[in-house]
C-alpha cells in the first residue's frame, strides 16, 4: 500500500483528536499496519482550533507529522481556509456540509458530505459526529474494517453507548462508499 | 501472559516500561508535557499494589522517592521545563547520597515557562549540569515508543546497579505522539534488583564503603542496618565529615563510578554508518526525521548514516568517534542550540566539519529542514 | 534500654554550643522513645538543615539527613512506601516555617502519620543570627541591624489551620512536659506537631540582651502558662503551653490502603 498521510481538522470538542486516535489504533491492532498519530496542543482544552496527524502505512514511520496530506478532514470552515492549502494534489478533502462552504480552489478531490445534519436527524446526538465522520473516513479509505472501529470502541466507551457509536458509524459509511471512486 | 500490542503515546510507553522494570512508587506533581505520567500511574500503580502521591511541588516529588528509595522501593518521578530546574537540588540530594531512582524529564520549551505544548530538546546540558557541585550523571534518551519502553527499564537497571539517580530526558513530541507498543512477557527482559546487603545484625555494616566490584549493597530503613544518609561529604558510615582523605575519596568515588564506565553504559543505534560519508548523530525525536532522511536519500544513492545516541551522558566519546573516523562531515541533528554539537565537536578529530540541523521555534524539524543544510554541505546550493 | 543507648555516641561531641536548647530537646525525645518502648529499627528520624537538623546523626535509628526544609517532604515518601515505621521529624524554625513552609502546611494537611517536631530558637543559628519567621518584629539579627519588621508566624495556630491532627507546645525549661507531648505525639495517628521552644543564648540571646541559657530558660518559665490558665486572662502576651489539638481524623496511609484495596479489586 501507499503510505497514507492524514490531518483531520476542527475545533475543540468535536472529537477530532479522539476520531483520530480510535482511527489509527485500530489499524495498528487490528490491521496490523504501523500507525502514528499526533495533535497540535494549545491552552484550550474546548473550543480552539484542533489538528491531528495521522501516518498509516507497512513501513517504520519515522518522521510523524504530516506536511501534505493524502486525505484532509475539515469540520470547521476555520480549519477548512487554514488548511485546504496544504492538501496534497490529487488528495482526498472531506468536508462537513453543515459547517463548511467549500470553494472548488484546491488540486483535490472534495467531498462534502452532510455528516453533522444526518446525525442529528437519525440520532440526536451530536457527541457522535466525529465516529460518523469516521465512518465516512472508513468507506472513503479502504483502509480499516468497521468491525475494527467498533472492536477499538467498545474498549474505550460504556457498553450503552455502543450502539450508538455502531449507528453513527454506519451512517457515516452509507455517506461516505457512494462517493467512492 | 504474552506480549501485548498498544497502540499509545510515548509518555505511556514511559509508564509500561517502568511498570515492567518494577517500579512500585511514584511522587509527581502535574506539569505539561508529562502529566499523562502522573494521571495513568496514579491509575496502573494502586493497581499493582504500588504507591502514587500527588505532592505538592517537584522539590517534594524528587524529596518523596528518595525517601522512598530509602525503605526498598523503586521509585520514579517524572516532569518537564521548570519542574525539572525544581527537582536540581534534590538530585544533587540522590547523587550524593547514592539513592537508586529515576527522573522522567519530558522536555518542553524554555527557559522559564517557555512553551509547554511544544517540543525541545534544551534540557540536554541541564540534565548533566543542572545540580550543583562536581558530580556525574546518567541520561538517557529514546526515539520511538519501543525504545522508550526499552531505556526505562535501563534506567531502572542502571539506578539500581550504580546506585545513582538516572535521567530520562524523552520530549514532548515522542512524549504526546502514539504509535506502536509491545510489552513484552515479563521475565523477557532483564531487569536488576536491588542489592542488599549479606551482613548480618549486630554485624558493622558500612553503607558507602563500596564492594571489590565497585557496588554498595543497601540495607533498607526498618531493616537491622541503623545508619545515616547525608547530602554532606560523608565517610563510610554515611556520617559528616571533612576530612580531605575522605571528601576526595568520595567525590573520585561519585564521578569514577559513572564516568569510567561510560562505553560500558553507552547504548546507540547504526543507520547505515558502515559507508557514510555524512554521519548524521541525533537522538529523542530529531532521530526521527534524521533517519527519514537517511531512508530516503539512501534509496537515491547517498552515503547518508544516522547515529542515534541513546545514552547521552556520560557522552559516548570513544563511540561517537569511531563512528565518525571515516565521515566527510557530520551533521548534529536536535531541537536546541547545539547541546549535543558541542561535545560531538569535542569527540571528533575535525571539529570544523561537525554541523548543526537544528530547530528552536517549537516546531517540529522536518526532513526538509535537514535537506536543507545537507545540500549545502554536498555543495549543491540551497 | 536507657537513654544512653538511643545514642550514637561515637559521634559525640555533638556540634551544639554551650547552652544550647536544643541538647535538651534531644533528651526529652530520647526518654519519649524509651518510655514507649520502641525498638530502634522501628524508627526513621528525618531532618533539614541547621543546628536543630543535627540531631538525625546523634541517634541510633534510622537517619536521613536532608535538605533545607524538605524534610517533611522526604519523610513523607519514608512513610507512605513503609507505614509500619515511625518518623519523626526534628525541624528548626527556619526549616519548617520558612524554606520549608509549603512542605509543612501541605504535610498537615494530608495528615500522614509523622510527628514533627519544631525547635523553635527564633533565629538562622548555623549560619550566624540572621532572623527567622519566628523572630518577631522588633527583634535584633545579623539582617536586621536596625531591628526587625517582620511579623512572625504562630506555629501552633498555622499548623491547626492547615489540618494538623495533634499540635502541642513546650519549652526546654518544661522538659518533662515535652516529654509527655512528645510521646502523645509519636501515638497520635495523624500528623502531629509538637512546638518547643529552645534557647539560642549564642546568637538570639546575644544580639537581644536576654542572658546567659539559665536565664533565657528561666524567661520561658515565666512567659508561658498551661492553656486555660486564669493568668492568660490578666497578661495576653504570656504563651499557652499543652495540646491545643488532638482529633481523630483518617490518616493518609490507611487511606491509601483502601485506594490499592479498590483499585486491586478492578
Amino acid at each position: 500500500m501507499e503510505r497514507m498521510r492524514m490531518v483531520f481538522t476542527g475545533s475543540g470538542g468535536q472529537g477530532v483528536i479522539t476520531a483520530a486516535i480510535i482511527f489509527a489504533e485500530a489499524a495498528v491492532i487490528y490491521e496490523g499496519l504501523n500507525a502514528t498519530q499526533s495533535q497540535a496542543y494549545g491552552a484550550a482544552a474546548r473550543g480552539g482550533s484542533t489538528r491531528s496527524d495521522i501516518i498509516i502505512s507497512e513501513e517504520e514511520i519515522n518522521f510523524p507529522k504530516v506536511i501534505q496530506p493524502n486525505m484532509l478532514v475539515c469540520l470547521t470552515q476555520e480549519s477548512y481556509t487554514s488548511y485546504a492549502p496544504i492538501i496534497r494534489p490529487g488528495g482526498l478533502l472531506l468536508t462537513d456540509s453543515r459547517f463548511v462552504k467549500q470553494e472548488r480552489k484546491v488540486d483535490a478531490w472534495q467531498v462534502e458530505l452532510p455528516m453533522y445534519q444526518t446525525v442529528m436527524d437519525e440520532i440526536g446526538k451530536p457527541i457522535v459526529f466525529n465516529i460518523c465522520m469516521l465512518g465516512a473516513v472508513v468507506a472513503l479509505t479502504d483502509l480499516v474494517q468497521p468491525a475494527s472501529i467498533m472492536t477499538v470502541l467498545r474498549k474505550r466507551i460504556p457498553s450503552g453507548f455502543v450502539d450508538m457509536n455502531q449507528k453513527a458509524l454506519d451512517l457515516g459509511i452509507a455517506l461516505g462508499a457512494p462517493q467512492k471512486r | 501472559m504474552s506480549t501485548q500490542v498498544k497502540f499509545v503515546q510515548g509518555n505511556e510507553a514511559c509508564v509500561e516500561g517502568a511498570l515492567y522494570a518494577g517500579l512500585d512508587f511514584f511522587a509527581g506533581y502535574p506539569i505539561t508535557p508529562s502529566t499523562e505520567i502522573a494521571e495513568l500511574l496514579s491509575r496502573r500503580l494502586p493497581m499493582a499494589g504500588g504507591k502514587f502521591i500527588q505532592m505538592e511541588d517537584e522539590i517534594a516529588s524528587m524529596a518523596a522517592i528518595i525517601g522512598a528509595s530509602l525503605t526498598g522501593h523503586k521509585v520514579m518521578t517524572a516532569t518537564s521545563g521548570p519542574g525539572f530546574s525544581l527537582m536540581q537540588e534534590a538530585l544533587g540530594y540522590a547523587v550524593m547520597a547514592e539513592i537508586p531512582c529515576v527522573i522522567t524529564n519530558v522536555q518542553r520549551g524554555g527557559p522559564s515557562t517557555g512553551i509547554p505544548t511544544h517540543g525541545s530538546q534544551g534540557d540536554v546540558m541541564q540534565a548533566r549540569w543542572g545540580t550543583h557541585g562536581d558530580h556525574a550523571i546518567i541520561a538517557l534518551t529514546a526515539s520511538n515508543h519501543q525504545d522508550v519502553f526499552a531505556m526505562t527499564i535501563e534506567a531502572f537497571n542502571m539506578a539500581e546497579t550504580y546506585r545513582t539517580p538516572v535521567i530520562l530526558l524523552f520530549d514532548e513530541i515522542v512524549g504526546h505522539m502514539r504509535e506502536k507498543l509491545e510489552v513484552p512477557e515479563p521475565g523477557e527482559i532483564p531487569l536488576v534488583e536491588r542489592l542488599r546487603t549479606s551482613v548480618k545484625g549486630g554485624v558493622n555494616y558500612h553503607p558507602y564503603l563500596p564492594r571489590e566490584d565497585g557496588r554498595l549493597p543497601m540495607s533498607d530503613f526498618g531493616d537491622v542496618h541503623r545508619y545515616n544518609v547525608t547530602g554532606l561529604y560523608h565517610d563510610m558510615w554515611g556520617f559528616p565529615s571533612s576530612d580531605p582523605d575522605v571528601v576526595h575519596g568520595l567525590i573520585r568515588h561519585l564521578v569514577d563510578k559513572i564516568e569510567n564506565r561510560t562505553n560500558l553504559l553507552a547504548r546507540y543505534k547504526e543507520h547505515h554508518l558502515e559507508d557514510a560519508e555524512i554521519v548524521m548523530v541525533s537522538y529523542g525525536s530529531a532521530a526521527r526525521s534524521a533517519l527519514h532522511v537517511v531512508k530516503n536519500r539512501r534509496l537515491r544513492g547517498e552515503r547518508l548514516g544516522l547515529l542515534e545516541l541513546q545514552t547521552l551522558w556520560p557522552f559516548p566519546k570513544d563511540i561517537v568517534r569511531e563512528k565518525c573516523a571515516n565521515a566527510e562531515a557530520v551533521v548534529v541533528v536536535e531541537l536546541n542550540m547545539g547541546q549535543v554539537m558541542q561535545e560531538v565537536k569535542k569527540a571528533v578529530d575535525f571539529p570544523e566539519r561537525v554541523f548543526l540541523a537544528n530547530r528552536i521555534d517549537g516546531v517540529f524539524i522536518t526532513p526538509m529542514d535537514i535537506r536543507k543544510l545537507l545540500r549545502l554541505i554536498q555543495g549543491k546550493g540551497v | 534500654m536507657s537513654t544512653h543507648d538511643y545514642l550514637r555516641q561515637r559521634f559525640f561531641p555533638h556540634m551544639w554550643c554551650p547552652g544550647c536548647g536544643h541538647g535538651t530537646v534531644l533528651n526529652s525525645l530520647l526518654r519519649a522513645v524509651e518510655q514507649l518502648g520502641m525498638s530502634k529499627n522501628e524508627i526513621v528520624m528525618a531532618s533539614g538543615i541547621g543546628c536543630s537538623s543535627r540531631i538525625s546523626g546523634y541517634v541510633d535509628f534510622h537517619t536521613l539527613h536532608t535538605l533545607h526544609g524538605r524534610a517533611l517532604a522526604f519523610a513523607t515518601g519514608v512513610k507512605l512506601s513503609k507505614p509500619e515505621l515511625n518518623v519523626i521529624v526534628p525541624m528548626g524554625d527556619g526549616d519548617a516555617l520558612a524554606i520549608g513552609g509549603n512542605h509543612f502546611i501541605h504535610a498537615c494537611r494530608r495528615n500522614i502519620d509523622i510527628t514533627a517536631i519544631v525547635m523553635n530558637n527564633r533565629i538562622y543559628g548555623m549560619t550566624g543570627g540572621q532572623f527567622s519567621p519566628m523572630s518577631g518584629v522588633g527583634i535584633n539579627a545579623t539582617t536586621a541591624p536596625f531591628s526587625n519588621i517582620d511579623r512572625e508566624f504562630d506555629v501552633v495556630k498555622m499548623a491547626t489551620a492547615a489540618g494538623a491532627t495533634f499540635v502541642a507546645r513546650s519549652t526546654t525549661f518544661h522538659a518533662q512536659q515535652a516529654t509527655d507531648l512528645i510521646k502523645q505525639a509519636i501515638l497520635h495517628e495523624g500528623f502531629s506537631v509538637v512546638e518547643i521552644l529552645s534557647q539560642c543564648p549564642t546568637h538570639f540571646g546575644r544580639k537581644n540582651k536576654l542572658g546567659a541559657a539559665a536565664d533565657m530558660m528561666q524567661h520561658y518559665k515565666d512567659i508561658t502558662v498551661p492553656i486555660g490558665s486564669s493568668k492568660k486572662k490578666d497578661n495576653p502576651d504570656l504563651i499557652e503551653r499543652g495540646i491545643f489539638v488532638q482529633e481523630e481524623a483518617p490518616e493518609y496511609c490507611r487511606e491509601y490502603d483502601k485506594i490499592i484495596e479498590q483499585a486491586m479489586k478492578g
